[in-house]
């Protein structure tokens, strides 16, 4: 493990779900979110890029694509510091389990890819704790590619690492930054200790797999209870309530 | 022409050719007289026939809006506060300072990421991170630090601008009244200061002395540093 990171010394539980661009994550991690609330867990969800104090900054800086890859890499740090500071600490000491689509390491892989230096952004992101499990989605970058095309209306210009200079045409841009961002992931597995998922498997077998490793980290664990004295909707559309 | 020379990577992704301009900075806590300074200096290098182009921290057109936004609201926590301030640093420096520095100009920077860090640290941030978050930051020609007593500092203050919250690090609560925790605050920062002198080459200026005398220093230590460089 990277020894800049420390583990997770809360009583609550900090699960991450990473990997590129159409690697099926987040259905995966709304799966199980929906499972760990269906089982009555106190759940709080996250997402990359959600920090209501930064965004105004972030929109900016896209909109005018005034980015330079430490910039970018800086403002997403930033964003990722207000959420870890304001949410991700004080619920995992209350002993909440913390759900997050993307965290420390899309930063790591996204801003290397970008060519900033490893050790600086490592170091960047260290107040951040080793997640207690860290699911890994990887995909053959052909099968994430066709995915996305096929889904989603058009890649954006940072998305696509079009700020790079890689290619004028914005596909074959995105094929070149999404390789990137895939080789720096690999490289990732072993340095912490991330959990391989076989992202070309079907929905429902991943899932299977992954509540298995889930049932694991949370044997004999005692979270914090839910009041009995109010009822959560019934698992949709609440994933920021607590 | 100085090579560019940074406190660790710099910029990897770019290529930074020699900078024929000269990076000064003036740093210490607030109240100790960096504006003044900053005027006099800019005065004085163009009338000698320098460009001048002077930054300081919050002023980058990215985070400016974004930031000032942010610290009306007093919700910004530490880390948060500290990666925000280093993202406007990173900005100007590749887009204000290193351009300047580049086309020749003289630039002053009142403050530098010295000045961030040492409220970082003050704030709780460990002193190792806070450096490594600046690996990216241009080594500049010459530092001076201003250095004066808590008692002057709290007369220009009290006779200027007022107590501020953000100067008085009323944001982390050490004391429950803005003069109380601005002396406190601005304690801990001066030894923050007092710690990097070496590390980072500091010179040394009195600053609690008239405004002509430091100027006179400051000048002085500039001028060896002209002599020094060729300008033909």
């Amino acid at each position: 493990m990277n020894k800049m990171y420390k583990r997770n010394p809360c009583k609550g539980k900090l699960i991450v779900v990473e990997g590129i661009d159409g690697s099926g994550k987040s259905t995966q991690i709304d799966l199980l979110y929906k499972w760990l609330q269906s089982k009555g867990k106190s759940v709080y969800f996250s997402e990359w890029n959600s920090s209501p104090l930064v965004k105004s900054t972030t929109r900016l800086g896209k909109d005018q694509r005034m980015f330079t890859p430490t910039t970018f890499s800086l403002i997403q740090a930033t964003d990722f510091a207000d959420r870890w500071e304001n949410h991700f600490l004080p619920l995992l000491k209350a002993g909440v389990i913390i759900l997050a689509d993307r965290y420390a390491f899309t930063g790591l892989a996204r801003d290397v890819a970008r060519g900033v230096d490893a050790f600086w952004v490592r170091n960047l992101y260290s107040f951040a704790f080793q997640p207690d499990l860290t699911l890994y989605f990887q995909i053959p970058l052909d099968t994430a590619i066709e995915r996305i095309t096929t889904s989603r209306a058009k890649i954006k210009y940072y998305e696509a690492g079009m700020d790079l200079g890689l290619s004028e045409n914005k596909l074959e841009s995105f094929r070149i930054f999404q390789q990137r961002i895939l080789d720096e992931y690999e490289r990732m597995i072993d340095e912490f200790e991330f959990k391989v998922i076989d992202a070309t498997k079907s929905v429902h077998q991943q899932q299977k797999e992954i509540r298995e490793l889930v049932r694991n980290i949370l044997k004999d664990w005692q979270g914090l209870a839910i009041p009995n004295t109010t009822h959560m909707k019934n698992g949709k559309g609440n994933k920021t309530g607590l | 022409m100085t090579k560019a020379r940074f406190y660790g990577a710099g910029f990897p992704y770019k290529e930074i050719s020699d900078l024929p301009g000269k990076l000064i900075v003036l740093e210490g806590t607030d109240g100790v007289g960096r504006s003044t300074q900053i005027n006099l200096l800019r005065k004085w290098l163009e009338k000698n026939g320098f460009a001048v182009s002077d930054t300081g921290l919050r002023r980058s057109p990215l985070t400016q809006p974004g930031l000032d936004e942010a610290k009306r609201g007093h919700t910004l926590t530490p880390i948060t506060l500290s990666l925000f301030y280093a993202t406007d640093f990173a900005d100007r420096l590749e887009n204000q300072i290193i351009p300047a520095l580049n086309a020749g100009f003289f630039v002053l920077s009142d403050r530098y990421f010295y000045s961030i860090i040492a409220r970082d640290i003050v704030r709780g941030a460990d002193p190792d991170w806070a450096r490594n978050v600046y690996q990216f930051a241009l080594i500049p020609d010459i530092v001076f630090l201003l250095k004066a007593d808590i008692e002057t500092l709290v007369s220009r203050i009290v006779h200027g601008r007022g107590f501020d919250y953000w100067e008085s690090g009323m944001d982390i609560k050490m004391k429950d009244n803005l003069y109380d925790s601005f002396v406190e605050y601005q304690t801990r920062m001066i030894k923050q200061f007092d710690a990097m002198v070496d590390e980072y080459n500091f010179i040394v200026i009195d600053a609690t002395r008239p405004v002509k005398d430091i100027f006179n220093d400051l000048r002085q230590q500039i001028k060896k540093l002209i002599i020094k460089t060729d300008y033909r």
